[in-house]
């Protein structure tokens, strides 16, 4: 077996805290292959980031387990690069500095990392922006240059948790056209959590959905469109149908979530 | 012109050459005593007499080493409280509002106690600056450390720090702002015991200058002193801002 794959078995975690217990996620089993593109949709609420969190190895005492290319997982994994779902560049450092702090953190000589760097921060275009700090940077670029600082870690998986969340449209499809391209050159297998079903049928081999809380997997969508999606694919009744069906599937599931935050249930 | 535009600190300047013309006048025209408040000229002639026969320049060197020193161990002890008070939320709990007390007491009134402990010395001086100094280093950088977001946190362990090295590479940079300001209010108030105490013994530098010149009516001369006391505050409020700066730019 190739390295990059990723297996989640029965993956689930409760949060006590004093309002009460909380089951985030419960008995999440699902496998990605290597250099397969998965996105994740669920309402909000659901567990998805806590989902993340886990298989990053960022949360202890969790139940079930994860593994990498069939070894179990304990804590963060130098295969496993994660893209936070809030803003996460360090306001201290310069973008080629930030891009720069994984292979600082590893050890690699100054002249090296910045070397090396130089790749990433024209990978997701902003090299005329490498003596900025954050700052100075709208909010686009620096999740950019999140994603670039991810990318220069080399992880065989890459999770992404709502990258584009905070954008505006044209940015998100922009940015998910480089997504889509750095995803075909560096060949990762990616994980990506969204909200918008067209970008997930649009970017992904898989769709999976949860349920709302307690997050469990509700389907596995494969989306066997040919690639690359071009505007005729995404005008394609194919490419509807599958829109539609998750849709109709994630309606149900962000109506109850609806319905369970109005009753006044925390959140 | 310009400069001035982009310099908003030199805006202060016109308000201080009008405060210090209006103080001329006032001497001069018999409106303030001269026992009470000296004209600035007058100060600025006693100071040949500061530096010839007051040692000013030692004085100086002496209040700003002990300032200095006591801020230092204010530092060394109180930043790793502060972390550990960050860090094991019931050590925070048993003793957050006992440092929040200490702070907002005027801790100066035990001089005399400390002079029965530690002696009549530069030691005790020392000792007492750094007292003050460190609950606000530690009440800041706990404060600091609290507020650091966790996402960078979960950023630094993503890529696989942890401990130590956690520390250094994201809390500590991320808190430096707020450990900052804790710093230079220690620096202040440590400046200000060390001067109180040493006008009060009448031992060390600046301050027991002021005493001397105060007990002989030298009042330009004292003005003078005090000034200097204002321009080692200045000299350490640019230092930490240039360290803050070098440890932490933007
Ligand atoms: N550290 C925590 N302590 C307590 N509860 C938590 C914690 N983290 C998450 N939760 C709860 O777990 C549930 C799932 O949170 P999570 O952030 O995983 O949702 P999400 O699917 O990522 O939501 P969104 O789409 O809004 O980002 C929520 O109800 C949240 O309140
Ligand atoms: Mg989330």
């Amino acid at each position: 077996m190739s390295a990059g794959a990723l297996a989640v078995e029965h993956v689930g975690k409760r949060f006590v805290t004093p309002q009460g217990t909380v089951t985030a996620v419960e008995d999440v089993s699902f496998s990605v292959k290597k250099g397969e593109f998965v996105s994740i949709i669920g309402p909000s609420g659901c567990g998805k980031s806590t989902l993340f969190a886990i298989i990053g190895g960022l949360l202890d005492q969790y139940e079930g387990r994860v593994l990498v290319d069939g070894h179990t997982v304990d804590g963060a994994h130098h295969d496993i690069g994660m893209v936070f779902q809030e803003e996460s560049t360090f306001p201290w450092r310069t973008t080629i500095e930030n891009i720069a702090f994984p292979l600082e953190v590893a050890g690699m000589p100054k002249k090296e990392r910045l070397e090396k760097a130089v790749h990433f921060l024209e990978l997701v275009g902003l090299t005329d922006f490498a003596h900025r700090y954050p700052s100075e940077l709208s909010g686009g670029m620096r999740q950019r240059t999140a994603m670039a600082r991810t990318l220069a870690f080399e992880p065989k998986i890459l999770l992404m948790d709502e990258p584009f969340a905070a954008l505006d449209e044209q940015t998100r499809l922009l940015l998910g056209d480089q997504v889509l391209r750095i995803w075909r050159e560096l060949n990762q297998t990616t994980l990506l959590i969204t909200h918008n079903i067209t970008e997930a049928v649009q970017l992904s081999d898989r769709v999976l959905v949860m349920t709302y809380r307690p997050g469990r997997l509700k389907r596995e969508v494969p989306i066997d469109l040919p690639r690359p999606r071009s505007s005729e694919v995404v005008g394609s009744v194919a490419f509807g149908q599958l829109v539609g069906q998750i849709w109709k599937d994630l309606r149900e599931e962000a109506s109850r979530g609806m319905k369970a935050t109005e009753g006044g249930r925390n959140d | 012109m310009k400069a001035w535009l982009h310099r908003p600190a030199l805006w202060v300047l016109p308000f201080l050459v009008l405060g210090l013309a209006a103080q001329e006048a006032g001497v001069r025209l018999g409106f303030i005593p001269q026992v009470m408040i000296a004209a600035p000229t007058a100060i600025l002639g006693k100071m040949p007499m500061l530096v010839a026969e007051e040692e000013l320049l030692e004085r100086i060197g002496l209040t700003f080493g002990l300032t200095f020193a006591a801020a230092a161990l204010a530092i060394l002890a109180g930043v790793p409280v502060g972390w550990a008070l960050h860090r094991f939320r019931l050590l925070n709990r048993a003793y957050e509002s006992w440092f929040v007390g200490l702070g907002a007491a005027p801790l100066i009134l035990l001089y005399p106690l400390f002079l029965v402990m530690f002696g009549r010395n530069l030691f005790t001086i020392t000792l007492m600056g750094f007292m003050v100094a460190v609950i606000p280093v530690v009440l800041k950088t706990r404060e600091g450390m609290d507020g650091v977001r966790p996402v960078l946190i979960a950023v630094g362990k993503s890529f696989k720090l942890s401990g130590l090295r956690l520390f250094w590479k994201v809390q500590f940079p991320a808190a430096v702002p707020v450990i900052f300001t804790g710093i230079r209010l220690g620096l202040i108030v440590s400046l200000i015991n060390i001067v109180a105490l040493e006008f009060l013994v009448n031992i060390g530098g600046l301050g027991r200058l002021i005493n001397d010149l105060a007990e002989r009516f030298e009042t330009a001369a004292m003005y003078g002193a005090i000034g200097f006391v204002v321009a080692i505050s200045v000299t350490f409020f640019v230092l930490t801002e240039r360290i803050e700066l070098w440890l932490r730019p933007k």
